[in-house]
């Protein structure tokens, strides 16, 4: 499945660059090393030529693509690819992702909340193993558990519905969402607790009114990256769904593949119609997904 | 504050008292572990229990006690695919594990341009697996791809897909080029963290910019790269969009890893007893490699690291 390297447990802190800001700037460290600069500029050329040649080639007519130079700026530059997948249904596919993603999220925020929070707020035995429960699934991979599951979702009579695809992704992004939130709510002081503890209030409302404001960071990132796995998922709609009305972006466009068969130029643009929205989302939510993945490595 | 008011103690809360003032009832995380359970636990138990039974996905599934087993080790098929996944995630390792570290460590520091260009690095983390592989098939397409172009320049057969080894080392090289930014990120994190007075130290001793690397950078990395390297494990054990999409098992079965197989057993032949056994194996080297996570970067004790927030 394509989010198999899951963004894996985000340590307790998801901004380790807040306190760094102020750093003198005589700062010598690792900066000017040389050997990283060059080849930070080589992998720039190994990340960038392939992304120009997918959005320059979606623009070029067929046999430009084929008998052209393939790195070559589009000569007559056309929007005739775009269209054609426009016009096999491609609305479709957004539409559903588009449900799956926002279901996903949703759930995962439902419930991952109040785990988190019942990780950070209660000493009992029963939520540290709870925590742990979710430390180790972040381990598990999804191909383990997809024969069990499809044999679970067609017992539930739920097998080629959005159902089949959103619960069990939902699942799956919960180690992590749960690892997030647990972070930025250990963050937020014993003492604020203490403070409305003695002004009486109860328990859903420190959650609501201090726990949950204050990790509005954690609760981005966590959203961001569930909505990222459940658009980019491709096992379980592969696997779980079948017909037409319910297939999802990843795997209508593996059908473009064989549907268009040789028409590279096609095939490219539909995956560069499915990677705008992500694209709209990660221009808004830039800071929050790197903050989310920052701070993995740190000790 | 012990001189608020008396709270029933509960078991084994060492500080009790007022501390359990609003505090919220354990009840609140069962629905989102049941959820948890339901969906990724259970499954994984059931999955040990198919590996028992034969089941062609239609009619139940019977016991067959351990003739999944005993087939999957005599299975020669199993054996070169468990060898290509080992494979896979050697080469994905060594192809990885220095070029993120670089980054990294390149991104950690203030030069200029390196926001932007790390905002360019990070984008093949947004683009499926399904986009990706799709993308790179294009690409080295013989009749198409920049493979035509680009191949004969860099030495590279531009019928490289049709090669067995290949064909391995280009899933290894899409898969890198996939999560290279998720690694790179890893270790520039790590990099911040390293104190500036060794820098600072080792710069009045006289120590050129490759000692420093070599004797501060590398060494307080270390745990980075275990929490790196472990991710790298896991993900590349379980790489099968990119198979499925780019080589389907080819040519021949010399793509044919793990994840792969198991699909092919499962959903193509509908043996999902022998996928599910395929599926459990795969399980236990992923379980046990994270296991060696958790022990050795510490992620176990991350409850106790409060201090210093």
């Amino acid at each position: 499945m394509s989010t198999d390297t899951r963004p894996a447990v985000p340590q307790h802190r998801t901004t380790p660059a807040t306190p760094r800001r102020g750093r003198p700037a005589r700062r010598r460290g690792p900066r000017g090393n040389p050997v990283a600069g060059f080849g930070s500029l080589i992998w720039l050329l190994v990340v960038l030529v392939p992304l120009y040649t997918l959005v320059s080639a979606s623009l070029m007519r067929q046999d430009e693509a084929l008998n052209g130079d393939p790195l070559a700026i589009p000569t007559d530059p056309t929007f005739e690819n775009y269209g054609t997948v426009l016009d096999s249904g491609f609305l479709t596919l957004i539409g559903n992702t588009a449900i799956v993603a926002v279901a996903t999220v949703a759930i995962v925020l439902v419930l991952s909340v109040p785990v988190a929070y019942v990780a950070v707020r209660t000493r009992s035995r029963l939520s540290s193993l709870a925590f742990r429960t979710f430390l180790l699934g972040v381990a598990i991979p999804a191909q383990a558990v997809i024969v069990p599951l499809y044999l679970m979702i067609g017992e539930m009579g739920l097998y080629d519905t959005l159902w089949a695809i959103i619960l069990p992704t939902a699942a799956f992004a919960m180690p992590v969402a749960v690892l997030v939130l647990s972070g930025t709510m250990r963050d937020v002081s014993e003492e604020m607790y203490e403070a409305m503890a003695l002004d009486g209030a109860s328990p859903v409302r420190m959650l609501w009114q201090l726990a949950v404001p204050l990790s509005r960071a954690g609760i981005s990132t966590v959203a961001i990256f569930s909505a990222l796995q459940a658009w980019n998922g491709f096992l379980f709609p592969l696997i779980l769904t079948q017909s037409e009305e319910q297939r999802v972006l990843t795997l209508g466009l593996f059908n473009f593949m064989s549907q268009f068969g040789v028409n590279i130029p096609a095939v490219l643009a539909a995956i560069v119609l499915s990677v705008i929205p992500i694209f709209a989302v990660y221009l808004v939510a830039r800071r929050a997904l790197i903050n989310g993945l920052m701070g993995v490595g740190g000790k | 504050m012990p001189h608020h008011t008396p709270v029933a103690k509960r078991h084994g809360d060492r500080k009790a008292a007022v501390g359990d003032v609003g505090r919220p009832p354990v009840a609140w995380a069962v629905p989102g572990i049941l959820f948890f359970a339901v969906f990724a636990i259970v499954p994984l138990a059931i999955a040990v229990y198919l590996s028992f039974c034969t089941w062609d996905g239609l009619d139940s599934p019977t016991l067959t006690g351990l003739d999944n087993w005993t087939r999957l080790f005599n299975d020669s098929e199993f054996g070169q695919a468990a060898w290509l996944s080992l494979v896979l995630t050697t080469v994905s390792w060594v192809f990885q594990t220095p070029v993120a570290l670089l980054l990294g460590v390149w991104a950690a520091g203030r030069q200029r341009g390196r926001a932007f260009l790390s905002a360019i690095f990070f984008i093949p983390l947004l683009l499926s697996t399904t986009a990706i592989a799709m993308l790179f098939h294009a690409l080295l397409d013989p009749n198409f791809g920049v493979i035509r172009t680009i191949g004969p320049w860099l030495g590279i057969d531009p019928d490289v897909m049709g090669s067995s080894t290949g064909a391995l080392l280009v899933v290894a090289f899409v898969g890198g080029w996939q999560f290279m930014p998720f690694h790179t990120l890893i270790y520039q994190g790590g990099a911040r963290q390293i104190p500036e007075v060794l820098y600072q130290a080792a710069s009045i001793d006289g120590a050129g910019m490759v000692r420093q690397f070599f004797h501060i950078t590398l060494p307080q990395l270390r745990h980075t790269a275990t929490t790196s390297s472990v991710l790298m494990i896991v993900g590349s054990l379980t790489y099968f969009d990119t198979v499925l999409i780019m080589t389907k098992g080819g040519p021949g079965t010399d793509t044919t890893i793990l994840p792969y197989l198991m699909y092919r057993t499962g959903f193509q032949t509908y043996d999902l007893g022998y996928a599910a056994a395929i599926a459990t194996a795969l399980v236990v080297v992923a379980t046990g490699v994270s296991l060696l996570m958790v022990r050795l970067s510490g992620f176990g004790s991350m409850r106790s690291t409060r201090e210093g927030m």
